[in-house]
């Protein structure tokens, strides 16, 4: 039986539970040393993050480069809802998650509203109907002072109340609904809320900043992603005067360790899979186009800004879950492991391993784990040395392949798929067609 | 008539939400600047001496990025070389002020040289991308490379001062001798820029090939020694602002480039990349700030390096190209 | 000059004026095409052909003036929102997608129209399978019309030119605009090709119920298939009418060569 003749979805089935079996199998049995079993799993959660960014850079073409502060987000908001769980800091086992969830549920319906109401065309019917009374500057000055205040209303109103409301309900029914599960599960429950909460956190702020950043050519959205990088850092260094538990520059502590392999390779499959039948569908054909030449995209009825913060969107998402699986791993978080050179890391696994490339830069995000890591055993001066290599690798690349090593190739079931022959091709005619017609 | 009415609410409800909008801030501001009158010159003072001093690396930005459309991420990291040079200048040959300065202001010259020969020339005629990823890696290496043991070591150091601290007080508020050179020296500077790119020869090559590098090369300029020129002068500039800066903030060490480098790159943004006065305006105007947010925001000091960000988007918001560019968008 | 009456009016410029900062690159432009017709736009280099091209589709905001399309003004909506009312266009320097197939190049025409959403799309649906398939069976019959469905699989940068300029209009066809806008569609070809082209035009005017407007330079394809033309120079109308009453026209003849060979001609 060829390999090619079964259907892909077996085929990654069967590599996910083959690989999966066997590094359980390696990590219980002490095959591996502890070693590399955080190589493995700091290589894969990495991985996560950097297929986000591949989104982001080699499928949307975006240069953006805040990537740690959505890993950042994630982090800390999926470690605040577990922490509570196990400590209570807030007082209540699911104060975290209910603060959470409801700001989440508040911002979308907020969102919701917002664009029901369709404020953008509206906005441009007011501007079109003053301008013809008064001067482009007034105008600006009432039709902005007039969105600020309709859309901060919706916000406070809408957004407000529904997340209050949801807030509410998860304080009440939480403890009891929790409660009612065997502990075991129910912590492995929270764990797997708290890493999508966090995953949509991420993504929801990276909408927030997005808007307004992706109309920028590259140059300048590179400067302002790395703008907001160094702001959320300052936020994340400060953060303890919000919420004492996260404790700012001191380090968030005592996070339960609850990341195992089966979990890091269930996300990392789903991320995986989730960004092969993304990109290979009408709307992954639509990212691409706009990567490609975004007026042309204009000109064929892509709205391209759409797409540009739908890729960055979930780019951010991909990060902030990996986010969350990194702080359970390590159970501690320093504002330092987010600052904007750490958004560096996710953008050498991709160049180094592959512009647009799903298989790329999973490789690239293990090569750079394991030549971090393992130069970690070199003898005390060789260590610094880590961090200058990993940069002169990146210029190496630029220099002579920057395409990264696989370019925009795939292997196995990532591959693209060919479109299955159709009756359109048995009944092809000859180009002739069009000049014969013509002549007719 | 009834339109005639109709416009005249409209204006009057336009200028109404101005007036008001204007009126509060100034009453915050005013109120807090009321309370504390001394802080607010003091700040003032430690703002201009920022200001001055981003305006030196400013410019050199806005150079590479007029002439070769790069953000040169590096630079910071020219400034901090520059930085340490000088204290070795001092401390192992025991220089003086002006012959520190000096010998700071050639190192970072053959840096700057050096990087664009090595890192940037090879990718001229690649898409920019790779150029901004390769200024990005070479900064990343400055950093970590000198802060190998055997190069400057990642120790943050103090710096000697090349001559005596002089400071006055005038009615609570203190000023330095510090200041007063730097100050000066930016000034000149910028003279100096402004001159070399107005009014010499060189400077004309430099303004044509930032116009159109290609009818440049027709007309018969040498457009790689021109680019090589340009980060000959943006290393001077480095070489001098960090000898002032270690000066001004005794402290040295290798990442000390990161900050200043990327608030300067932020103020010429600010002023419009790409123009010289722009950038000096745009970093007084974020050395203003910067010190204002030191001085009266709450936890003002660690919130300092943010503040300066939300400048940033705040600016590319509203009006990208700056407060002296060119308006105009570029269609690819 | 005279016209086909009776149809309607599909597009309708008045007063169309573009200024960037000092320099006024359109100034008042205008005219009236309608249904079915063949309209040439032509003008020395710089005369602002493009700036009223990129005018119509949205790409330019417009400093004053109006663009009504089938009686609706579209002044300075978004390029998107102007292709889905109906009025594609090709670009003076080839636009498409490099990096893409050919069949993923039309395939992106159809995504606008397309019957799945996202989550279809991670879940692989039914639903999925049934949208690819039609938009998949469609661009084919597409590209087969125009002769380019043996490079389906090929990358749409690796085509020769003149197959890239064919794949470029099959494109814009594909998103059934009403009015196409072609931009220099003859540039770079040879006296073969051009012939092609004109044909290609022909045909496709005919077969998909288009007005098309046309920017061009070689005076063979606009004398050859436009009904009448407008001229302009330095962003200015300077004369409208028939091939022949424009191949006349001394103001044309002095925009183009010169007032010397303008006095020689007459």
């Amino acid at each position: 039986m060829k390999i090619r003749s079964i259907p892909t979805w077996i085929q990654a089935l069967i590599f996910f539970v083959v690989v999966g079996v066997l590094i359980q199998l390696a990590f219980s049995q002490g095959w591996l040393t502890e070693y590399w079993q955080q190589i493995i799993l700091a290589g894969t959660i990495l991985a996560i993050s950097a297929l986000g960014l591949n989104l982001k850079y080699g499928y949307a073409g975006l240069f953006a480069i805040g990537q740690a502060a959505f890993y950042g987000i994630g982090a800390y908001s999926s470690a605040l809802v577990t922490k509570d769980w196990t400590s209570q800091w807030s007082g209540s086992p699911v104060g975290g998650l209910a603060g959470l969830i409801g700001i989440e549920a508040g911002f979308i319906a907020a969102v919701a509203a917002i664009s029901v109401l369709d404020i953008g065309h509206r906005q441009r019917a007011l501007r079109e109907r003053l301008e013809k009374l008064i001067s482009p500057f007034e105008t600006s000055v009432l039709t902005a002072t007039l969105t600020i205040l309709v859309g901060g209303g919706i916000l406070i109103v809408v957004g407000g109340g529904v997340g209050w409301l949801v807030r509410k309900a998860v304080l009440a029914a939480g403890p009891t609904l929790f409660g009612a599960l065997p502990a075991a599960f129910s912590q492995q429950l929270i764990f797997f809320i708290a890493l999508i909460a966090g995953a949509v956190l991420a993504a929801l702020v990276g909408f927030v900043v997005g808007l307004p950043l992706l109309n920028l050519t590259y140059d300048y959205l590179c400067i302002a992603t790395l703008g907001f990088g160094i702001i959320s850092y300052v936020f994340f260094n400060n953060a303890d005067k919000l919420i004492p538990t996260m404790k700012g520059a001191r380090g968030m502590v005592a996070i339960p360790r609850l990341t195992t392999w089966p979990w890091v390779l269930g996300a990392f499959a789903v991320a995986l899979i989730v960004m092969r039948n993304f990109i290979y569908s009408s709307t992954g054909r639509a990212i691409l186009a706009v990567r490609d030449d975004l007026t042309a995209a204009d000109t064929m009825g892509i709205n391209s800004y759409q797409y540009k913060v739908l890729a960055y969107t979930v780019g951010c998402a991909y990060a902030g879950l990996a986010g969350g699986l990194y702080a359970h791993l390590y159970a501690f978080l320093h504002p330092t492991n987010f600052t904007w050179l750490k958004s560096i890391d996710p953008f050498v696994m991709v160049v180094f391993g592959g512009v647009g490339s799903m298989t790329g830069t999973t490789m690239g995000a293990y090569v750079f784990v394991t030549l971090l890591e393992g130069l970690r055993v070199l003898p005390a001066e060789l260590i610094d040395w880590r961090y200058v290599i990993y940069p002169v690798i990146l210029l190496f690349v630029m220099l002579f392949r920057p395409q990264g090593i696989m370019g925009t190739n795939e292997l196995g079931f990532l591959k693209r798929p060919k479109a299955a022959p159709g009756e359109s091709e048995m009944e092809a005619e000859p180009a002739e067609t069009t000049a014969s017609a013509a002549d007719g | 008539m009834k339109d005639k009415v109709i416009k005249l609410l409209l204006r009057a409800l336009a200028w109404g939400v101005l007036a008001l909008v204007a009126g509060v801030v100034l009453r915050v501001v005013g109120g807090v600047v009321a309370k504390q009158p001394t802080t607010f010159v003091q700040q003032m003072l430690n703002g201009l001496q920022l200001g001055f001093m981003y305006a030196m690396i400013a410019v050199g930005y806005t150079l590479v990025y007029g002439v070769v459309k790069l953000i040169n991420f590096a630079y910071g990291d020219i400034f901090m070389v520059g930085a340490f040079v000088s204290f070795f200048g001092i401390t192992q040959y025991g220089f003086s002020f002006v012959p520190a300065l000096l010998l700071a202001t050639v190192a970072c010259i053959f840096l700057a040289v050096i990087i664009d020969r090595v890192a940037y020339k090879p990718l001229r005629q690649a898409p920019r991308i790779a150029a901004l990823i390769t200024a990005l890696g070479m900064s990343i290496f400055l950093e970590y490379f000198t802060a190998l043991k055997f190069v400057f070591s990642a120790d943050y150091i103090a710096f000697e001062r090349p001559f005596e601290l002089v400071t006055w007080e005038v009615g609570g508020v203190t000023f330095t001798n510090i200041q007063l050179i730097v100050a000066g020296v930016s000034i000149l500077y910028f003279l100096g820029v402004q001159y070399i790119v107005g009014r010499t020869k060189i400077g004309k090559a430099m303004r044509a090939s930032a116009f159109d590098k290609n009818t440049a090369r027709l007309m018969g300029i040498d457009v790689n020694a021109v680019i090589g020129a340009t980060f000959a002068l943006t290393g001077a500039l480095a070489g001098t602002a960090a000898m002032l800066y270690a000066t001004a903030y005794p402290q040295i060490f290798t990442f000390m480039g990161l900050q200043p480098g990327l608030k300067a790159f932020v103020a010429a943004v600010i002023g419009g990349i790409g123009s010289i006065p722009g950038a000096f305006v745009g970093s007084l105007i974020m050395g203003f700030t910067e010190a204002m947010t030191v001085g009266f925001v709450p936890y003002g000091s660690t919130l300092k390096d943010g503040v300066a960000f939300i400048l940033l988007i705040a600016m590319l918001l509203i009006r990208p190209t700056g407060i002296f560019g060119d308006p105009f968008e570029e269609i690819k | 000059m005279v016209r086909s009456n009776g149809n309607s009016t599909v597009l309708n410029i008045n007063g169309l004026t573009k200024f960037f900062g000092g320099l006024r690159a359109v100034y008042d432009f205008d005219v009236e095409i309608k249904e079915g017709e063949l309209v040439g736009l032509i003008g020395p280099n710089g005369a602002g052909k493009t700036t009223i091209f990129n005018m119509i589709t949205g790409i330019y905001p417009v400093s004053a003036g109006d663009v009504i399309f089938k009686g609706e003004n579209i002044t300075d909506l978004p390029a998107h929102e102007v292709t889905h009312l109906g009025i594609g266009r090709t670009f003076q320097n080839i636009r498409i997608f490099p990096n893409l197939t050919v069949l993923d190049n039309v395939r992106v025409a159809y995504h606008p129209h397309v019957s799945y959403n996202v989550f279809d799309g991670i879940l692989r649906s039914g639903r999925f399978g049934r949208g690819e398939k039609e938009m998949t069976d469609r661009a084919r019959q597409f590209l087969s019309v125009f002769g380019l469905e043996k490079y389906q699989e090929s990358l749409a940068s690796n085509l020769p030119y003149g197959e890239q300029r064919r794949m470029e209009i099959a494109r814009a066809l594909a998103t059934e605009p009403d009015l196409l806008l072609l931009d220099e569609p003859a540039a770079g070809m040879n006296p073969g090709e051009i012939m092609e082209l004109m044909d290609l035009i022909h045909f496709i005017r005919d077969r998909f119920d288009l007005t098309i407007l046309l920017i061009e330079h070689q005076m063979r394809v606009v004398m050859g298939i436009c009904e009448w033309i407008t001229v302009i120079d330095f962003g200015e109308i300077i004369a409208r009418g028939t091939p022949e009453e424009i191949r006349n026209d001394p103001k044309v003849i002095e925009a183009y060569l010169g007032s010397r060979a303008a006095e020689e001609l007459a």
